[in-house]
């Protein structure tokens, strides 16, 4: 039996915005498939009345001080940028050319 | 070799202050040892000369000054390059991030700038610490000194590599699943995870945010503590760092040295205790645990039924963390863009930059964790893997409610070839099955080399409970003083990998 599907990990590709080649679909459906039988290994453990633990370390609503530092310059937050306009970072159109 | 470069770093941290030798002469000696040797090792992807240099003049100056020094001052260290330096190329491993310049500094590289530790470079490393054996790096894997045939471990095997090659005295890891511990045990180093919490993650770039941890590698026990002691501490650019003071590693190392552990419980982890380990992994153990109770330790079996769920756990909850983490490599402010030619459209040009800028096992890895997070398989997969989380921590603390530490060997095997593992990601996988279970309780964990196996060095792990991070530090400092310290033999060029 086989956990996931060449089909599903074509769309797990999509949503995490990977235009993965149709051989890497061939091997990542094999690998992915044999990853997720020996993690599935954890439904084998009766967690029913179990908290989740989502952090080690039990700190909630950490609060400081509201003060001024000095921060990065527009000029060294943009300096990495593939591409800069007007002091903004440049992107590619968002919207399709009809809209 | 030179003797500068043998030297501990708190040997060479004492004859710098005491201007017996000057901070440049130690940082030249190291400089001059990269370029002899890491044409074979790989260990560095970036070299700064320059800087460390420079860094290495301003505590000469300080010495002469008669100013007063950090316990470590004038000693160089290598970073891995997961940690943003600000004017330094930082690229974790991947050809997403290669050639970007962060504009700020990590507050772990802050604060080594501060305690006066030059910075020799960027260690190599599995592209953005996925991965047990550095051949995962988009800029080629790193040679164990040990065996040039063989990986140097990882993610962190840059880190390990320079120091078993006396490259650097000292090196900064992280550990998220025993990247620090494993690649420490597969090169005869020490290398220790500190309490997650303990180290500030501001400036590491994010993998897996709850389990990642900063700490450090060095040759000796000693070493390591002293360099953690300049690391840690509480940070406010950090939510989850811990407001409490820093448990007193320098002095329990130095205590532990005095090899009497008289008093010391340790617990021996049955389900840890070398199940699918090599056999000379496990002799190497068993021998070791032998001299800790020649030490004074009592030693008792205990068990942690829920450990075997640990490997599982955790590569539902890491891959989950990195695939929301790595969606800032997005091709809009940093890094490579790919396709933009005007005619495509925003959500193309970054799908084709992904593809592009992200390998094998990191793309594995993001898309596995988007599956265990999707609707309909969230409950099954990531849900449950927090709950089994929770198990593992409260085995943790019932262990540690009948003894101080835990031991195991640090990884079930020894260092292997180059391409032993890359085929079957999971066999890769199964290099950390005895370093996770502390990434996942959050507590603190040190590998220090426990003898070796058909020539190659074997890891003994200690852990502890958190925020007794002193703990592990005694109990590995005492057996490294009663244990001959693993030397590699002279570099030789190998094959190619």
């Amino acid at each position: 039996m086989t956990a996931i599907s060449r089909d599903e990990v074509a769309h797990l590709a999509r949503l995490a915005r990977l235009s993965v080649t149709d051989e890497e679909l061939d091997r990542f459906a094999s690998q992915l498939d044999v990853i997720l039988q020996a993690v599935a290994r954890v439904g084998e453990v009766a967690t029913a009345d179990i908290p989740p633990t989502s952090h080690a370390v039990p700190l909630t609503n950490v609060m400081r001080e509201d003060r001024v530092t000095p921060g990065l310059t527009a000029e060294e937050a943009l300096a990495g940028a593939p591409d800069v306009a007007e002091g903004r970072f440049r992107v590619p159109r968002i919207l399709e050319e009809e809209q | 070799m030179t003797e500068l470069t043998s030297l501990p770093a708190t040997r060479l941290a004492a004859l710098i202050a005491a201007g017996d030798v000057s901070a440049v002469e130690v940082t030249r000696a190291h400089l001059d040892r990269i370029a002899a040797t890491d044409g074979l090792v790989h260990a560095f992807l970036h070299v700064d000369a320059d800087g460390a240099l420079a860094a290495a003049e301003a505590v000469d100056a300080a010495v002469r000054a008669g100013e007063r020094l950090g316990p470590l001052a004038g000693v160089p260290v290598a970073l891995k390059d997961v940690f943003t330096t600000k004017g330094m190329p930082t690229t974790c491993g991947s050809a997403i991030l290669k050639g970007w310049v962060p504009p700020y500094d990590a507050t772990i590289v802050t604060r080594l700038r501060d305690a006066g530790l030059p910075i020799l470079g960027k260690t190599n490393m599995d592209e953005f610490a996925m991965g047990s054996s550095t051949e995962y790096s988009a800029f080629g894997p790193t040679r164990n000194p040990w065996d040039p045939s063989r990986t140097p471990g990882g993610s962190g095997g840059g880190s390990a590599a320079a120091v078993a090659a006396h490259q650097a005295p000292l090196a900064i890891g992280t550990d998220t699943g025993g990247s620090i511990r494993q690649p420490g045990a597969l090169t005869g180093t020490v290398g220790a995870k500190p309490t997650y919490g303990g180290v500030s993650r501001y400036g590491l770039v994010a993998f897996s945010s709850s389990l990642d941890t900063p700490g450090p590698a060095a040759r000796t026990v000693a070493d390591a503590a002293a360099l953690h002691a300049v690391i840690a501490g509480h940070d406010p650019r950090d939510s989850t760092s811990i407001p409490q003071p820093v448990p007193d590693v320098v002095g329990a190392a130095a205590r532990g040295a005095d090899g009497d552990l008289s008093g010391v419980r340790l617990g021996l982890v049955r389900e840890l205790a070398g199940e699918g380990a090599e056999p000379g992994v496990v002799a190497a153990f068993e021998a070791a645990v032998d001299t800790l109770t020649k030490l004074g330790a009592r030693v008792e079996e205990v068990s942690c039924p829920h450990f075997t769920y640990a490997l599982p756990a955790y590569y539902l909850i890491a891959p989950s963390e990195c695939s929301s983490n790595l969606a800032r490599f997005d091709g809009v402010r940093y890094g490579l863009r790919v396709g933009d030619d005007g005619t495509r459209p925003l959500e193309e040009v970054m799908a084709m930059t992904r593809q592009a800028g992200f390998g094998p096992e990191v793309k594995r890895r993001i898309m596995l964790g988007t599956y265990a997070l999707s609707s309909g398989y969230y409950e099954a997969y990531y849900g449950q893997a927090q709950k089994v989380r929770t198990l593992i921590s409260r085995d943790f603390q019932a262990a540690f409610e009948r003894v101080d530490v835990l031991v195991s060997p640090t990884t079930p095997f020894v260092a292997f070839p180059f391409g032993a593992r890359t085929g079957d990601p999971y066999q890769m996988y199964l290099a950390d099955l005895y370093t996770i279970p502390s990434n996942l309780y959050g507590g603190p964990a040190i590998s220090v080399p426990c003898g070796l196996a058909d020539g190659l060095p074997v890891g003994l792990q200690v852990m502890a409970p958190t925020m007794a991070d002193d703990r592990m530090y005694l109990v590995a400092a005492a057996l490294e003083s009663a244990l001959p310290q693993p030397s590699p033999p002279p570099l030789k060029a190998a094959p190619a990998a």
